[in-house]
């Protein structure tokens, strides 16, 4: 009785190496069964306009009013030591480096991850995955590796077009309410922004961002309780576990890249 | 939906997404400022190259012509070695250019500023020397083409950049020398 609480412990901890292992190994298997996703393109295409093509309508609405904003407040804060100049330097390298690939990341999360797994953990619950398995068509290949595959290939295309969204949100704001130079604000962007440390790192952290998410996505539908309440509490747990890793890697990838 | 709508729509995405990361490579960062890449390298020696990175811009008359590619140690001249390459459509540039290192703005970055100098032509030299002598211009032999800037031509005349406390050093002591003097009067 007495050693109950360390039990529990121990429980906790095997179960959770147990998922963490069950995870790994669906996604070396989604690996695995993704080549011959090129003979059948049609099931890619499909997904890609679940993951990505729905999504689009929040990341070009968000990315353009969190330009405006960046705009609005680098202008207040930058006005104050005359160098008001510089105010598309300030929306451009946060959006590229950081605002980008995490906003995108985690409205992607709650718009493509939480349905991924809620329409896998349905597909569970509702026993399409075991009847698939019944006819011998692995439902790894058949649902989980195009979906993965399609939130990979979204992901970055989604932060890019946040951060360009962006960078025009700010400077509509900057230029046409504000009256910074419309020179200024493109030669000064262009004369700070490096190519390969800024965007290429920026296009780096989504592709990273769209790989994670997306896993944590399929893995947690796939291993959901099939009852209902399984399938509400696995949605939960993938847009809280992604957006947590969104963050976390975040730092990791910025300290990594930027951090000298 | 049927799948020719569903394929029209990914395909849109798809040329969005690029379009947006080209917009991002060319009008957002300095790709679109890039020359073609090709170029001569000249070489310069300065005192004193603190605060000059590679890519730093390399003007003359405060347009860009040129990026520093290279910057090392002489061991046996205790010198910075700055390496510059300059694009190729200038290549007219006189063999006397001096170089210095300046600072952009106040507190800037630093920058290699190229000052135009005399194109050293050796048939002018030698009239020049024949006038002093008093005897005919030997012009045989002779390259009789103003000299310019090319592959792996070096800079003679450098100037490095100013560091703030040598500034201070030299200038206290100056006055610290001057206050001895109006002492010992």
């Amino acid at each position: 009785m007495k050693l109950d609480p360390i039990r529990n412990l121990g429980h906790s901890g095997l179960s959770f190496f147990q998922r963490l292992g069950r995870g790994n190994i669906l996604f070396v298997n989604i690996l695995r069964g993704s080549p011959a996703l090129l003979l059948r393109p049609g099931l890619l295409i499909q997904q890609v306009y679940s993951v990505g093509v729905l999504s689009l309508l929040i990341i070009f609405v968000s990315g353009l009013f969190v330009g405006m904003v960046l705009g609005l407040q680098g202008y207040n804060t930058l006005v104050k030591f005359g160098a008001e100049e510089s105010l598309g330097v300030v929306v451009a390298l946060s959006l590229v480096r950081e605002l980008g690939p995490v906003v995108a990341g985690l409205l992607f999360a709650g718009r493509a991850g939480s349905a991924l797994t809620a329409e896998i953990g349905l597909m569970k619950a509702t026993e399409q995955l075991s009847a698939m398995e019944m006819m011998a068509v692995d439902p790894v290949r058949r649902v989980l590796a195009p979906r993965f595959l399609a939130g990979f290939i979204s992901m970055p295309l989604l932060a890019a077009i946040f951060s360009a969204v962006g960078v025009l949100g700010g400077y509509f704001v900057g230029v046409g309410l504000l009256g910074v130079d419309e020179g200024a604000y493109w030669s000064q962007i262009q004369a700070n922004v490096d190519f390969d440390d800024d965007i290429i790192n920026g296009v780096i952290k989504s592709v990273v961002f769209g790989v994670v998410i997306t896993w944590i996505a399929v893995f947690e539908g796939y291993d959901a309780i099939p009852t209902s309440e399984g399938v509400s509490r696995a949605t939960t747990r993938t847009v809280v576990h992604s957006s947590l890793a969104v963050l976390g890697l975040d730092f990791i990838l910025t300290a990594l890249m930027f951090g000298e | 939906m049927t799948s020719r709508t569903v394929e029209i729509w990914v395909g849109l995405f798809v040329v969005a997404g690029i379009a947006a990361m080209f917009m991002l490579a060319m009008q957002v960062s300095n790709l679109g400022t890039y020359s073609s890449g090709e170029g001569y390298e000249i070489e310069a020696r300065f005192e004193d190259a603190s605060g000059l990175k590679v890519r730093s811009p390399v003007t003359m008359a405060g347009v860009t012509l040129g990026r520093v590619t290279n910057i090392s140690f002489d061991g046996k001249s205790y010198q910075a070695v700055v390496t510059m390459t300059i694009e190729k459509q200038y290549n007219q540039l006189p063999a006397g250019t001096s170089a210095n290192i300046y600072t952009a703005g106040l507190l800037g970055e630093k920058y290699v500023g190229l000052l135009p100098g005399s194109a050293a032509d050796p048939c002018e030299d030698e009239k020049l020397q024949a006038e002093l002598e008093g005897r005919k211009p030997d012009l045989q032999g002779l390259d009789c083409k103003p000299q310019h800037l090319a592959q792996g031509s070096k800079i003679q005349l450098t100037q490095g950049s100013l560091v703030l406390e040598k500034l201070i050093a030299q200038f206290v002591s100056s006055f610290m020398d001057n206050k001895e003097k109006t002492k010992n009067k």
